[in-house]
Order: structure tokens, then C-alpha cells, then sequence
């Protein structure tokens, strides 16, 4: 009992030290990340206006793309709102009678697609025209109705979609006793074939931008690179490895994107209370729910994670083209 | 500890900066690398370290076959070696201690680890008292001494020194090789480059001599 009692804790010590050995070289493994990320994030506040130039150039390449992203997110907004007050308008044959009307709006009621249909007879739109248009009196001169009757149909939501209104208005069209149908589609299409445009004019531009942005970090890297060569070749001579030469410039990229982020953020927070007062006035004139919807709270997270990758990439591709060239061998001395 | 094989070292096309070089030197060993200005001193020195490869030839350290060793290794291999240069190659950017605590900074050390070794190093060295100074406000030799303790705080087996004493007084240099004797009593292995005849004759060790890249003294078995 005395040995049982004795060996276990020794068991448990054993282990706690292994443990605690590689706690240790976890601790200070994690402990140099810490001072390289604390160091590299002074050596930029130490150079305050060359790092914030870098931040504004950056945050400008950054905004810009976003901005236009958001745009265009708001415009397909706008499309699907559309959409959903789409409606059919089907004029029949001017000397199909009543009944037979009755008949077709019946057979275009009882398709799945149909949410409803409106049956507005050629007297009531004369009445109506006659109304709205005051031209009462030419309309005297006319010894017949000039107006068809006319379907109004308005889909099901499922078939509100540019295809599917599509696909309706053909059906409709092939119907007898249709003469003409209007859908104000062709608007719906244009804008669709509008934002899809946009949308790769935009996204080629983000790509061109974040190019453009990785070779700002870059070089700016690659000067902080050469600013610290001695360093850089101390380093190496005491057996540093390539990652632990490497490290404090990636972090410096790093927070070159940091900077960059945050700076579109503020740019595009501040041009969308800029616009939204013109754009809540314009939206108001055509009755539109269009707004513009800003990056929120994923949003401003993910372009600042992007543009810190995209500064890390930057001072990736400056370490690889120069810091790996930097080799102690010339500073042995003849 | 270390060894040339035949070993040969040819810069760009005809230039040879060291020919069939062939020595062994033991454990705990201390020996000068002399000869003229140009004969190779560096080179050796930089084929240890795998600053260069040699052109034929094998270098062995520390029972490690250099030549076959890939890149990445390479800085393993340099954790084992310390170095010494006459231009002290320190950084005017940090404290003295900052720039001992290097070498063990690459290694991952933890701070009460690397406080403790390199108070350690610099007590050796006589210039504990001046840790938290600036290596440009030491005079040459403290600042030569700065660097033996950087090149020792990690207890290196091998200590390379490339004229350590070049623009240092008599007093001054005989302090350091003091140091130096030191180090390979307690087993480290230590090659000194120089052309100071003088302290040559003092020291009364072995002695390599180069001329024109060969081996033309000390390359046979050790005195000991
Ligand atoms: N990187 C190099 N490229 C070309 N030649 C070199 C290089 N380093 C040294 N040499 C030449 O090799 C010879 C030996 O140089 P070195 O080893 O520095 O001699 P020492 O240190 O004995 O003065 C010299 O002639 C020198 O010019
Ligand atoms: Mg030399």
C-alpha cells in the first residue's frame, strides 16, 4: 500500500513534466509570436505618416471595389423587388366576345404558374381611357370600341423570376384568342443584363485592385526588408531559420492590411452617409425601395481578414524575391 | 569535431581559394589558422559555417557530413557554431543584452531562460554591468567581448573566430585569448583565424597554416 501510494504520485510528476516541457516550447513559442506581431505593429506607429500613406493607398484600392459591390447587391435588390409587382398584360383578339374571354382567363387562371387574373372588358377601358385621358369628346368620333379586352395576370411568386415570367408570357401568348401580350420584362432583363455587366466589371476591378495592392505592400516591404539587413544577416548567422527571418515582415504586412481595412471601412461608412439622403430622395421620387445597404458587421470583418491576407501576400511575395537572397556570406570579411 | 577531406574551394571560374585541405581538429581543442592576407582564412571559416560549399572535398562537423546537409538544415548546423568577426557585426538598434539574447531568441528560448544565460555570458565576458547599454557607446574591445558572449551564450561545442583581435591592442587581445582558452577548457573547440604572428608565438598552440590555399603547416595529427 506504502509503494502504491508513493509510485503514483511519482507517475503523475513524470508526466506533469513532460507536459510542462512542452508547455514551455508551446509558451514560448506563441510568447515570440506575441513580441515579433508587438514589434513589427511599433515599428509602424514608429513611421507614422509613411504608414498611414500606405493605410490611405491601400484603403482607397480596398473601398473602391467594396463600394461597388455594394452597389450592385443593392441593384439586385432593387431587380427582386421589381420582380415581385410583375404583371402580365395580355390584349385579346379585338372581336373575341365576352364569353370566349371569360374562357381564356379561366385557362390562364387554372395554370400553377397564375397567382390571379383580371378580366377588364373593352367597355370598362374605354370608360376608363375615356376618364383618364380626357379625350372625351374625339373619342365621340370613333363608331366603334377601338379597345381589346385585356387580361391582367399577375404570376405566382415561384414564377417571378426573369425566366419564369418569361416562360409565362410565352404560354400566354400561344393561347387563342391572344393577340399581343406586354410584360415591362424587357426592363427587367435590361437592368438584369445590367448588374450582370457591372458585376464582372466590378469583380475584374477588385482583382486589378487587390493585384495593385499586394505590390504596394510589397515594396514597401521590401524596403523595410533592406532597412533591416543587418539584422536580417545576424539572424541568420546565429542559426535563425528561414520562418523566423521571415516572421516580423509577414506581420508587418499583416498589419499594413489591418491599417488598409480599416481605412476602406471608413471610407465607404462615410460615402454611404454621404449618398443616403440623395438616394432616400430619389429612391422616394420613383417609389422604390431602393437603399443602399451598407457592409455590416460580416462584412467589415471579412474586407478587413481579405485585406489582411492580401498584405500578408504582399510581404510573402517581397520575402521571397529578397530577403531570401540576403545570405551571410559576405560579412565574414577578407 | 571538425574535419577537412581533401577538401578544395573554387570561387567563379579559375580562382582557388583553398586546395586538398585536409586537418582534424578534437573536441576541446584550440588552434590558430594562420597565413597571408588572401590565403583562404575566410574561407575555411565559411565552409564550416556552410556560408559556402566547398567545390571538392568533404567537411565534417560535429560528426555532420556538410555537403550532403539540404538548406534547411543549415541553421541547425549554425546553432552549434558560434562565431567572431572582426567587424562585431552587432546591432546598434538594441541593448547589449538584446543582442547576446539573439542566438537563443532564434532558438525559442523562454525569457527567464535567456535572461539567466545571457547575464550568464556576459559575466564571463566582464561587461555585466553594461546590459542595458547600447553596443555604440563601448569601446572597441567591450565591443569585441559583446560579441564572444553572443557567440557563446547557447554553449556552441564550436567557437570560430575570424580576426577576432584585428584592430585591438596587445593588452586588449591577450585578454581575449584568455577568453578563448577558457572556452576550450570547459571542451568547446575553437579556431582562431589571424595573421598576428605575435600572439601566435605567445599562445605556443597549434597552428594551420595556409599559403596560396594549401595546407603547408599544422595539418597533421594534433600536438596533444
Ligand atoms: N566571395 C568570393 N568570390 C570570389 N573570390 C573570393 C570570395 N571570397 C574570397 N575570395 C578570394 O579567395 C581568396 C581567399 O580569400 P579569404 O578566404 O578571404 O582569405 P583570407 O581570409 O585569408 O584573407 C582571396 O584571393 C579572395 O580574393
Ligand atoms: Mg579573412
Amino acid at each position: 500500500m506504502a509503494t502504491d501510494s508513493r509510485q503514483k504520485p511519482d507517475g503523475q510528476r513524470g508526466a506533469n513534466r513532460a507536459r510542462s516541457v512542452m508547455g514551455d516550447q508551446a509558451r514560448s513559442y506563441l510568447g515570440h509570436h506575441r513580441k515579433v506581431a508587438r514589434d513589427s505593429m511599433q515599428r509602424l506607429w514608429a513611421s507614422p505618416v509613411a504608414s498611414a500613406m500606405t493605410w490611405a493607398v491601400m484603403g482607397v484600392a480596398l473601398a473602391l471595389p467594396v463600394a461597388l459591390l455594394l452597389l450592385l447587391s443593392s441593384l439586385q435588390g432593387v431587380s427582386a423587388g421589381w420582380e415581385s409587382t410583375a404583371r402580365i398584360t395580355a390584349y385579346l383578339d379585338l372581336d373575341l366576345p365576352l364569353s370566349d374571354a371569360r374562357n381564356v382567363a379561366r385557362e390562364i387562371g387554372a395554370d400553377g404558374r397564375v397567382m390571379t387574373v383580371q378580366l377588364v372588358e373593352r367597355d370598362q377601358a374605354l370608360e376608363e381611357f375615356r376618364a383618364s385621358s380626357g379625350l372625351n369628346e374625339a373619342l365621340d368620333f370613333l363608331e366603334e370600341n377601338p379597345l381589346p379586352h385585356t387580361l391582367l395576370v399577375t404570376p405566382e411568386d415561384g414564377a417571378r423570376s426573369a425566366d419564369g415570367v418569361q416562360a409565362l408570357v410565352t404560354f400566354v401568348e400561344k393561347l387563342r384568342g391572344v393577340d399581343q401580350v406586354q410584360v415591362d420584362l424587357g426592363w427587367l432583363q435590361r437592368l438584369n443584363a445590367m448588374t450582370d455587366i457591372l458585376a464582372r466589371a466590378v469583380w475584374a476591378l477588385a482583382l486589378l485592385l487587390g493585384g495593385a495592392v499586394i505590390l504596394v505592400i510589397g515594396n514597401t516591404v521590401r524596403l523595410a526588408i533592406e532597412s533591416r539587413r543587418d539584422e536580417i544577416l545576424v539572424a541568420k548567422l546565429v542559426g535563425g531559420t528561414d520562418a523566423f527571418v521571415r516572421r516580423p515582415f509577414l506581420y508587418t504586412g499583416a498589419w499594413f492590411g489591418l491599417g488598409g481595412g480599416i481605412v476602406a471601412w471608413l471610407l465607404i461608412q462615410i460615402s454611404l452617409w454621404w449618398l443616403s439622403g440623395p438616394i432616400e430622395r430619389l429612391a422616394g421620387l420613383y417609389r422604390s425601395e431602393f437603399t443602399l445597404q451598407g457592409p455590416g458587421v460580416d462584412g467589415a470583418l471579412a474586407l478587413i481578414i481579405v485585406a489582411m491576407l492580401l498584405g500578408w501576400l504582399g510581404a510573402w511575395v517581397a520575402v521571397k524575391r529578397h530577403l531570401d537572397d540576403i545570405e551571410p556570406g559576405d560579412i565574414a570579411g577578407g | 569535431m571538425i574535419e577537412f577531406r581533401q577538401v578544395t574551394k573554387r570561387y567563379d571560374s579559375d580562382h582557388t581559394a583553398l586546395r586538398h585541405v585536409n586537418f582534424h581538429l578534437d573536441r576541446g581543442e584550440l588552434a590558430f589558422l594562420t597565413g597571408h592576407s588572401g590565403a583562404g582564412k575566410s574561407t575555411l571559416l565559411k565552409l564550416v559555417m556552410v556560408m559556402e560549399r566547398p567545390t571538392a572535398g568533404e567537411v565534417i562537423v560535429g560528426g555532420q557530413k556538410l555537403n550532403s546537409l539540404p538548406r534547411r538544415q543549415i541553421p541547425y548546423i549554425r546553432r552549434h557554431i558560434g562565431v567572431v568577426f572582426q567587424n562585431h557585426q552587432l546591432l546598434f538598434d538594441r541593448t547589449v543584452f538584446d543582442n547576446v539574447a539573439m542566438p537563443l531568441e532564434v532558438m525559442g528560448a523562454s525569457p527567464e531562460d535567456t535572461g539567466r544565460r545571457v547575464r550568464a555570458a556576459l559575466d564571463k565576458v566582464g561587461l555585466l554591468s553594461k546590459e542595458k547599454m547600447n553596443p555604440m557607446q563601448l569601446s572597441g574591445g567591450e565591443q569585441q567581448r559583446v560579441g564572444i558572449a553572443r557567440a557563446v551564450v547557447n554553449k556552441p561545442p564550436v567557437l570560430l573566430a575570424d580576426e577576432p583581435t584585428g584592430n585591438l591592442d596587445p593588452e586588449l587581445s591577450a585578454d581575449i585569448m584568455h577568453l578563448f582558452t577558457q572556452f576550450s577548457q570547459v571542451g568547446v573547440t575553437v579556431l582562431v583565424a589571424t595573421h598576428d604572428i605575435a600572439l601566435i608565438h605567445a599562445m605556443n598552440r597549434r597552428t594551420l597554416t595556409l599559403n596560396q590555399g594549401e595546407l603547408v603547416a599544422g595539418g597533421g595529427v594534433s600536438g596533444h
